[in-house]
């Protein structure tokens, strides 16, 4: 058992730290420390998407026949590592990491043809419609209703924190297509074009003051049932596959551990007045790190038994734990850590294009609205709840 | 970077594993807990045979030139059957301490000894006045013409009792008085002026607290030269510290196996117990924290040989996350045991109170988040 990377891994993670230094812009790395958001604007993300495509980097994990770039999981390591140190923008998921690879496992080879290019390139912005108001943890009772009409569907329902629906022009859904003896059956996979008539979409704001997440209604929209992905009524296996990906996709501790720095260095400034000298404050930034360092053991354990072909099994669950567990811990810490200037609210967004000088310091701007939106942290993509469910059921077999 | 075990570490696992499940049961235990050496001279010399006492002695001294991850592996399967044998004591502490400091004929006089199982050792480094801090020493060892002479007071001294040879740590006063270093002192057991006062063990095994005075000793008792051993202390105890962490996390699996067993055929309201969700998330929580935990000794393990900022916030941000992991899932495995898990009836007791003398030993919690938090202000965390 080693921790040092090979002569070629370090050859790599210097290309890696070269390419970031040549083409990530301090424009770029200003709005993604001060977006305080899961995922950074497309103007900012999909610039970043951009490039590292070009590299022919811009999806690490898929096959090389459509476009990855082949690392092994040690190399995949060290690019998230790096990405994360320097502040690179955090790309929204939903294409690359999520419908990519329900497309390349179940899609059809025109929709192969079609869609994987353009989720590439960043030509396409998707988003995710899974839940509903009425079907939150209970996800498989979802009523979005598709009726097929001749070569369409025609969608009815309502789908909700429908994250960057008001960027996209695609959302990948779950739609019941016909009533099984269990709920989870008789829900399909389709692809909608945001475009197509009958669709709306409503603004949520979160607690922190963010326009990230929608409601998106569905009036008789019609959805060509050619943009179906799999077989009708197998959509819930699919979207399964996808919601580990969501879990587990996660080399998570190199993003904290960035997070926990930039606050730490701000408990050490007269800023904070010296936050540091607190011992509490002190001893809590230790918890944290070291709770990242656990975690941090856990992935490269997981990535070094993925390298032999073995599964994650519930350990994805346990990483989706305790990565969101820890980054409430970090944003908790930082508004705490900038002391009465907690009590300034700046209400305008984005926070890196301000007319107007805030209240507080630059780099505190995003302490509040992070703690505060990052409440949902153990709440998406299955709760804190749903995952111990999980863990209870898989690696503990009750 | 791989963390994948090697042939021969799943070698030793499954060899280990195998002789503790093989060696160490209720009974074995139970035996061991009345005897006044508390543990068994038999297995002791199958240690040696097996060469686990030679693991991390070096090849030129008799030994096979293992690292901590390998120790971790052993200390594993030692926590599993809560064995009691000096290994700590004599291997991870006594060896490695004269093994860093010793001279050459010092090292070839005892290293090979302790190899093959004829020599005991033990380090009396603690005292009541310095709570934690490797650093606070109050004994104190005077130069004379012929040698040293040592008085002091040390507690908590692992298998003191049983070492053929106790390392002392003592303040070296020369002929111009206080020099500011500590050094390190062979002391045999049977010297006149060392009375130990044994006890048993939290959690099984024995330690003793020990008087020193008026301590004659020869000139060449001293460990190495008159350089600050110290930084030797410090490394040796973070050795030690990623050891127990690997020793905690056997003694946390037994307990979360034994547990989640236990609240499958326990029925009350007519149903077993883990069909209560609030109970298989609490199940699911200590799982985590056992994993957790095997992620930081692992970690602690493999940073035994970085730099000593490095190496010491690994061994006290494992020490004082293990620690919390161990007293969680120690508590909750009493407590879904219900009512007999208070009692001695059950094993449940003695693996709890072995988690609870892990915390406690070179420090608990809350001081190693302390010394992490200290060492991360002079160093750019990683």
């Amino acid at each position: 058992m080693d921790l040092s990377f090979t002569t070629a891994e370090r050859a790599f993670q210097d290309e890696v730290r070269s390419f970031i230094a040549k083409n990530l812009t301090e424009e770029m790395k200003r709005a993604t420390a001060l977006t305080p958001s899961v995922f950074s604007d497309p103007d900012i993300g999909m610039a970043w998407q951009r490039t590292l495509h070009k590299q022919g980097w811009g999806a690490p994990g898929w096959p090389i026949e459509h476009g990855g770039p082949d690392w092994t999981p040690a190399q995949r390591w060290i690019f998230e590592t790096e990405s994360a140190r320097a502040g690179v923008p955090n790309v929204n998921v939903m294409g690359v990491k999520m419908v990519g690879p329900v497309i390349i496992g179940f899609g059809s080879p025109e929709q192969k043809n079609f869609y994987l290019p353009r989720i590439l390139s960043g030509e396409d912005y998707w988003c995710q419609g899974y839940s509903e108001p009425g079907s939150g943890s209970d996800l498989s009772s979802l009523k979005t209703r598709a009726v097929r009409d001749g070569d369409d569907y025609i969608i009815n329902g309502t789908k909700i924190w429908t994250t960057h629906a008001h960027h996209a022009n695609r959302m990948f859904a779950l739609v019941r297509t016909s009533d099984g003896p269990r709920q989870q059956d008789g829900i399909s996979f389709v692809l909608i074009d945001m475009k197509t008539p009958g669709i709306t979409t409503r603004p949520i704001l979160t607690i922190g003051g963010d326009h990230e997440v929608n409601q998106v209604f569905f009036d008789d929209v019609r959805v060509p049932v050619a943009n179906r992905v799999g077989e009708e009524g197998k959509g819930w296996t699919y979207g399964k596959y996808l919601l580990e990906f969501e879990r587990g996709s996660g080399i998570a501790s190199a993003k904290l551990r960035e997070g926990l720095k930039a606050i730490a260095e701000l408990a050490e400034s007269d800023l904070t007045g010296r936050a540091i000298d607190s011992p509490d404050i002190a001893t809590r930034i230790s918890e944290v790190e070291v709770d990242i360092d656990a975690l941090e053991m856990t992935e490269l354990r997981l990535l070094s038994a993925l390298q032999t072909g073995q599964n994650p099994g519930a350990v994805s669950s346990i990483l989706k734990l305790r990565n969101s567990e820890i980054r409430q811990a970090v944003t908790r810490l930082g508004v705490d850590v900038i002391g009465h200037d907690a009590l300034a609210v700046e209400p305008m967004r984005p926070l890196y294009k301000l007319n107007h000088a805030p209240a507080l310091p630059e780099e505190m701007l995003t302490m509040v609205p992070e703690y505060l939106n990052g409440r949902a942290y153990t709440i998406f993509g299955g709760t804190s709840e749903i995952q111990r469910d999980i863990i209870a059921k898989m690696m503990l077999g009750i | 970077m791989d963390l994948n075990p090697s042939d021969e570490q799943r070698l030793l696992r499954e060899s280990a594993e195998r002789f503790v499940a093989g060696s160490y049961d209720a009974d074995h235990r139970r035996k061991l807990a009345n005897d006044p050496l508390g543990f068994s001279p038999a297995v002791w010399k199958q240690f040696a045979e097996l060469g686990w006492l030679a693991l991390p002695i070096a090849e030129e001294f008799g030994g096979l030139g293992g690292g901590a991850v390998e120790i971790g592996i052993l200390m594993e399967a030692f926590g599993r059957g809560l064995v009691s044998e000096p290994y700590i004591a004599t291997v991870v502490l006594g060896a490695a301490l004269i093994e860093k400091c010793g001279s050459a004929p010092q090292k070839q006089a005892r290293l090979p000894k302790v190899a093959d199982g004829s020599l005991k050792l033990a380090f009396a480094h603690s005292e009541r006045a310095a709570r934690f801090d490797l650093a606070k020493v109050a004994t104190v060892a005077h130069k004379t013409a012929q040698g040293w002479r040592l008085a002091g007071s040390k507690i908590a001294v692992l298998d003191g009792h049983a070492a053929d040879e106790i390392i002392v740590s003592a303040h070296i006063h020369d002929h111009q008085g206080p020099s500011g270093r500590i050094g390190l002192f062979l002391v045999p057991a049977k010297t006149p002026g060392v009375a130990v006062n044994d006890h048993e063990r939290l959690g099984g095994g024995r330690a003793c607290n020990i008087e020193l005075s008026d301590v004659q000793l020869p000139e060449d008792a001293l460990l190495g030269d008159r350089s600050d051993a110290l930084p030797a202390i410090a490394w040796a105890v973070d050795r030690a510290m990623a050891a127990l962490g690997a020793e905690a996390v056997g003694i946390m699996q037994v307990l979360l196996d034994t547990t989640l067993e236990y609240t499958k055929v326990r029925k009350q309201f007519g149903r077993p117990l883990s069909a209560n969700q609030v109970i298989r998330h609490r199940l699911a929580d200590m799982a985590m924290q056992v994993d957790e935990a095997r992620s930081m000794a692992l970690r602690a393990a493999l940073k035994v040989d970085a730099e000593p900022v490095e190496r010491a916030r690994a061994a006290s941000g494992a020490k004082a996350k293990i620690g919390r992991c161990a007293r969680f899932v120690g508590e909750q495995s009493i407590q879904l045991h219900g009512g007999m898990g208070v009692t001695e009836e059950l094993e449940v007791g003695a693996y709890f109170k072995r988690l609870v003398a892990f915390d406690t030993l070179f420090g608990g919690s809350a001081h190693h988040y302390g010394r992490h938090a200290q060492l991360g202000r002079t160093a750019v965390p990683a």
